[in-house]
């Protein structure tokens, strides 16, 4: 039987926890809020910085392979606009493809490594809500592709320097893109229940959508039909306002690309957010 | 108020067999666990003590009814909650991208904590895992994996510790340290809640206990006052040869060792003549008080019956 003294001292230590002063949490829940916030986006960001050989430094080699072997054969073929080269036209499709690819792959990975190995249960045990969560992930997958494009941008000056007639479109469009294929990778990574279904995914939406996007041509070289099918694919605002900020030139207006990137990142982000939300798949 | 709170909590999921019907995992619970208590959930596997953790961890949401932890309801208000719960999973899971430290310290920011590296070095100091703050999580073995976790759900101090069966598959000196561990903590204020297959472990540390069968608590009580209300004494022996239907069905068997409740000599007596009627031998007979595993087995086979057409 424990005595007064020591019930009495269990007993403070009770009050004090239930009173949260053991508890070494910070003044306000809402910064502690932005703590949590931050440390998710820290913790994505290390996720692929750890293996950038793969995450960061392969894209960048493959980027630079298809610049090499579409450039050499087709430089003196194909004309996209009249005052730029084949290779320099590439150089915006190529670095923003890079973007996209590398975003969605980052948030997409994450999420169905952590479910499929169980670690996502750390996570989920935390009092981070459902807009923590969404931020960190696409903050992070922006990070990435971002840092990869960078990558590409800076390999492909060793073969052409494209000029750079609008900045603030090249930041806005890369920066847009890669949240919307953050937000998809976040909504691909919850959906999957096996790194089959992920590959899927990639393989038979993300990629056929980017190639089709004019990433190696312009649209205006293709004939109507395929014209308005190119005008469906979001994928394609993407590139071709990211590309005008080079060129100041495009196949649409950079205002009508803007518009339709940021419905297309709207509509992922509310799906996204609504289902870590609910919980899909993640909690029962 | 109390530390943890279940009221009329139930919950349902598709049945594994027919996807058209669903099963019930947990019906109707109620319960309160008090500040400061050791309390363990026990039953049988399937019986419903991982819906139940779940569900105040928030990694399962219920059908109907509510859970709360330090008052602050588990869907209502959840960031609360769950900063009042450290919840210590079943499986070995582990982040392999980095190290035991770096595991800690996201753990910890995710609470809203920076700069928590002296509770952090005093886990590891505790645990036995301070020479392997910047190891890798993959290059540790199950026990250390086990203890990794442990000082995951500590880390950010919480009041209410759940630990769902925290020493499965774990060596008997890992099972010590972390038993002294927990029951230190829980000298010092901390409520914990614990579901265990061992029930030796149950009956030394759990103040009061749940049973669980098929969803539905069978029995709550003070350790002590289930042990008292059990049969006294239990007949334990061993024998060669299989037990006779009408004997074995009223015996715990373990291999060849056979054990029966027992509440007097003359009840002892006659299972002895039952066994040399049967032709049988009983070796090393002894007579020993009755433990939790005890109660366990008569309360499970009591409530046998009424729980075994529980889907629907």
């Amino acid at each position: 039987m424990s005595c007064p003294a020591t019930m009495k001292k269990r007993q403070t230590m009770r009050d004090e926890l239930s009173a949260g002063i053991v508890l070494a949490a910070p003044a306000g829940h809402a910064n502690a809020a932005m703590i949590g916030w931050r440390t998710l986006f820290y913790k994505e960001v290390l996720r692929f910085w750890r293996v950038g050989f793969q995450t960061v430094g392969a894209p960048v080699l493959t980027a630079i392979l298809y610049l090499l072997v579409f450039g050499h054969v087709l430089e003196d073929r194909v004309k996209v606009y009249d005052t730029v080269s084949y290779t320099a036209f590439l150089v915006p499709g190529l670095v923003m493809m890079s973007i996209l690819q590398n975003a969605f792959a980052n948030s997409s990975s994450s999420m169905i490594q952590s479910k499929v190995m169980g670690n996502l249960v750390f996570l989920l045990l935390t009092p981070l809500s459902h807009w923590h969560w969404f931020f960190a992930y696409v903050a992070s997958s922006v990070v990435r592709g971002v840092a990869v494009g960078v990558g590409v941008l800076l390999a492909t000056f060793w073969f052409t320097t494209p000029p750079f007639v609008a900045v603030p479109w090249i930041l806005v469009f890369a920066v847009a893109g890669a949240a919307l294929m953050g937000a998809l990778g976040l909504i691909a990574g919850l959906w999957a229940e096996k790194f089959d279904q992920l590959a899927a995914f990639q393989n038979f939406i993300v990629m056929p959508m980017t190639f089709l996007s004019g990433v190696f041509y312009s649209i205006k070289s293709l004939p109507p039909f395929w014209q308005g099918v190119s005008h469906l694919n979001p994928f394609f605002y993407m590139i071709d306002g990211f590309r005008y900020g080079f060129f100041g030139q495009s196949d649409v207006s950079p205002w009508l690309s803007l518009g339709i990137v940021t419905l297309a990142l709207a509509a992922a982000s509310a799906v996204a957010v609504q289902l870590l939300r609910s919980g899909y798949k993640i909690r029962n | 108020m109390p530390a943890i709170s279940f009221q009329s909590v139930s919950k349902s999921y598709p049945s594994p067999r027919s996807p058209h019907k669903t099963f019930l995992a947990l019906d109707q619970v109620s319960l309160d666990v008090e500040q400061g208590e050791f309390f363990g959930l026990l039953g049988p596997n399937g019986a419903g003590k991982t819906t139940m953790i779940s569900i105040l961890a928030g990694l399962s949401r219920a059908d109907a009814g509510s859970a709360s932890v330090m008052g602050s309801d588990v869907v209502r208000d959840f960031a609360q909650a769950r900063r009042n719960l450290g919840v210590v999973p079943q499986e070995l899971v582990f982040d392999p991208f980095f190290n035991v430290r770096e595991a800690l310290r996201f753990q910890s920011g995710y609470f809203g904590i920076p700069n928590n590296d002296a509770w952090i070095d005093e886990l590891l100091e505790s645990l036995g895992l301070a020479d392997k703050a910047n190891a890798n999580t993959r290059q540790l073995s199950g026990g250390m994996k086990r203890r990794l976790l442990l000082a995951q759900a500590l880390v950010h101090k919480p009041p209410v510790i759940v630990l769902d069966e925290p020493t499965a598959g774990v060596d008997v000196e890992l099972r010590q340290t972390l038993w002294k561990f927990i029951a230190r903590l829980n000298r010092q204020g901390h409520t914990v809640l614990l579901t265990t297959h061992y029930l030796e472990e149950a009956e030394a540390l759990c103040g009061r206990v749940a049973m669980l069968k098929s969803g539905r608590v069978v029995a709550l009580a003070r350790t002590s006052e289930l042990l008292k209300a059990a049969s006294s004494n239990v007949l334990r022996f061993k024998v060669d040869a299989e037990l006779p239907e009408s004997l074995a069905s009223r015996a715990r068997i373990t291999g060849r060792i056979v054990q029966f409740p027992a509440h007097d000599a003359l009840e002892i007596e006659r299972y002895l003549a039952a066994v040399r009627e049967a032709g049988l031998q009983a070796q090393d007979v002894e007579i020993r008080k009755a433990d939790l595993e005890d109660v366990f087995v008569d309360v499970m086979s009591r409530n046998h019956e009424e729980a075994t057409d529980h889907a629907r």
